[in-house]
């Protein structure tokens, strides 16, 4: 084999590089669940809370387009027979109070970073 | 029977040029309920109001001119402003829903300089929401739409910025949040979210309003200078202010057929 010294070392380099990402966590703990605020206002979420973790990306933008495009603003829940708004403002962050502890907490865990807050006020913010 | 090639050639001529004009009918037909609707006329939204909501055929406007004055115009500017979260900024990258203007700026077509003295020098201005709104044909991405009661509204989350609207718009309807407006405004309402860097805004006729049974926030604290109503209803406040006095449009020679009415 030609080159046999550079060709080994460069495939050595390179599968090094490529299992960086292993390496590097090794050692490191696992992702652990945040502790989220509770809510003390009520019981149950607008939905069951395995729906909540799953959906509520997709809840609230079908609750966009039913407000602004549709004006229909009332959101009737399957678990509790109860109606909501459909509001991010006055109706999540009117039970989920604290936007840092709550939504946050979760999101940057999973480093997501929602772009609705440049408009949409959490009204605790506003207070502080 | 025996296709020769000159038969088939006619065939397929004018099987592609149906083809061929086939978009165009699309086009001129498609993206509304009533065929009348498309290239030429902007589709409108089904509303599917709660049982609360104020609901219309076609809500309208009627501004009283001669009970304008200093106080209520202030009143109106400022009440509309602070519920929008409209941020206050000077100069040309202002942003407003509503605003005082000349009369003359106003009506270009209907005034002229012998008119009476005591006629109202100024008025106030905002979105026509026209029936056949120019804004609402050139948005690119239908963020801006006409709902089946006739207002002219904003989806803010599809707005990208292009400005067509105001191109198009010939009343000056609408505003470009050339910055942030968020450190212009004052105090925040919670309530309605702010805009971004980006995005155009302009008077919705306090469709979230109307949602939860209450009137527009400028018609309530103006002391009866605004009207607000259904203009298809003949016993509405609105159709016996127009049946009774004497009312003009701005620009109505545009076409753009707007319903915010002005008593002089
Ligand atoms: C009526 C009060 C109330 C409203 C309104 C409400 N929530 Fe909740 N939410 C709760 C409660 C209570 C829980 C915890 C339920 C449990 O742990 O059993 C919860 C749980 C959740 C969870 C799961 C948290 C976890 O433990 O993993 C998410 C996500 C969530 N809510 C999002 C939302 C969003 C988004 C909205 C607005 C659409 C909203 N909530 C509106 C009361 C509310
Ligand atoms: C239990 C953890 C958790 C909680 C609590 C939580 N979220 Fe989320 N959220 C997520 C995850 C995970 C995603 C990303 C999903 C994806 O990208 O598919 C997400 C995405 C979103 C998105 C869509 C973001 C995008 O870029 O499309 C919105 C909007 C959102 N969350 C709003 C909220 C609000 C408002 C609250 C508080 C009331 C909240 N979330 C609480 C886990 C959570
Ligand atoms: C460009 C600014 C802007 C951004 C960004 C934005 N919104 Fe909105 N949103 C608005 C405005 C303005 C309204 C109010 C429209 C009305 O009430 O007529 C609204 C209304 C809504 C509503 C219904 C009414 C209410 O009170 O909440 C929901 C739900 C909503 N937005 C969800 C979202 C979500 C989820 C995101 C992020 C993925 C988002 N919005 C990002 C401006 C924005």
């Amino acid at each position: 084999m030609y080159h046999k010294s550079k060709i080994l070392t460069g495939l050595a380099v390179f599968i090094i590089f490529m299992t960086y990402p292993f390496w590097n966590n090794i050692g490191s703990a696992a992702y652990v669940r945040p502790e989220l605020e509770k809510v003390k206002k009520a019981k149950e979420c607008v939905e069951s809370v395995e729906f909540m973790r799953a959906e509520h990306m997709s809840m609230l933008n079908e609750w966009r387009d039913e407000v602004v495009r549709d004006a229909s603003h009332e959101y009737h829940s399957t678990v509790n027979n109860s109606v909501y708004q459909k509001s991010l403002t006055k109706t999540c962050m009117d039970c989920h109070e604290n936007k840092d502890k709550f939504c946050d907490k979760c999101h940057d865990s999973v480093a997501v970073d929602p772009y609705c807050w440049d408009c949409h006020v959490d009204p605790k913010g506003v207070q502080k | 029977m025996k296709t020769v090639r000159r038969d088939f050639l006619k065939v397929a001529a004018v099987t592609a040029f149906g083809w061929g004009i086939c978009p165009t009918v699309k086009a001129l037909a498609s993206g509304g309920a009533r065929p009348s609707e498309g290239l030429f006329f902007a589709s409108r939204h089904a509303v599917h109001v709660g049982p609360n909501a104020l609901k219309a055929q076609r809500w309208a406007m009627v501004i009283d001119t001669t009970k304008l004055n200093e106080k209520v115009v202030q009143d109106i500017v400022q009440v509309c402003h602070t519920t929008h979260n409209v941020p206050d900024i000077s100069g040309q990258q202002n942003i407003k829903w509503i605003w005082e203007a000349p009369m003359e700026n106003l009506f270009l077509d209907d005034l002229h300089e012998f008119q009476p003295e005591s006629g109202a020098k100024t008025a106030l201005a905002l979105c026509n929401h026209c029936d056949n709104p120019p804004c609402v044909r050139v948005c690119p991405t239908k963020a801006t739409f006409q709902r089946e009661d006739g207002i002219v509204i904003m989806d803010f989350h599809r707005c990208i910025g292009c400005r067509y609207c105001m191109a198009g718009c010939p009343y000056g309807s609408r505003s470009f949040n050339f910055q942030d407006p968020r450190p212009f405004i004052a105090k925040t309402t919670p309530d309605f979210p702010t805009r971004t860097k980006g995005v155009v805004e302009k008077c919705e006729f306090c469709a979230e309003r109307l949602a939860e049974g209450k009137m527009p926030a400028c018609v309530e604290v103006s002391e009866g200078a605004l009207a607000f109503g259904d203009l298809a209803d003949p016993e509405s406040e609105v159709r016996k202010l127009l049946a009774e006095r004497f009312s003009i449009r701005r620009s109505p020679t545009l076409g753009t057929n707007p319903c915010v009415y002005y008593l002089v």
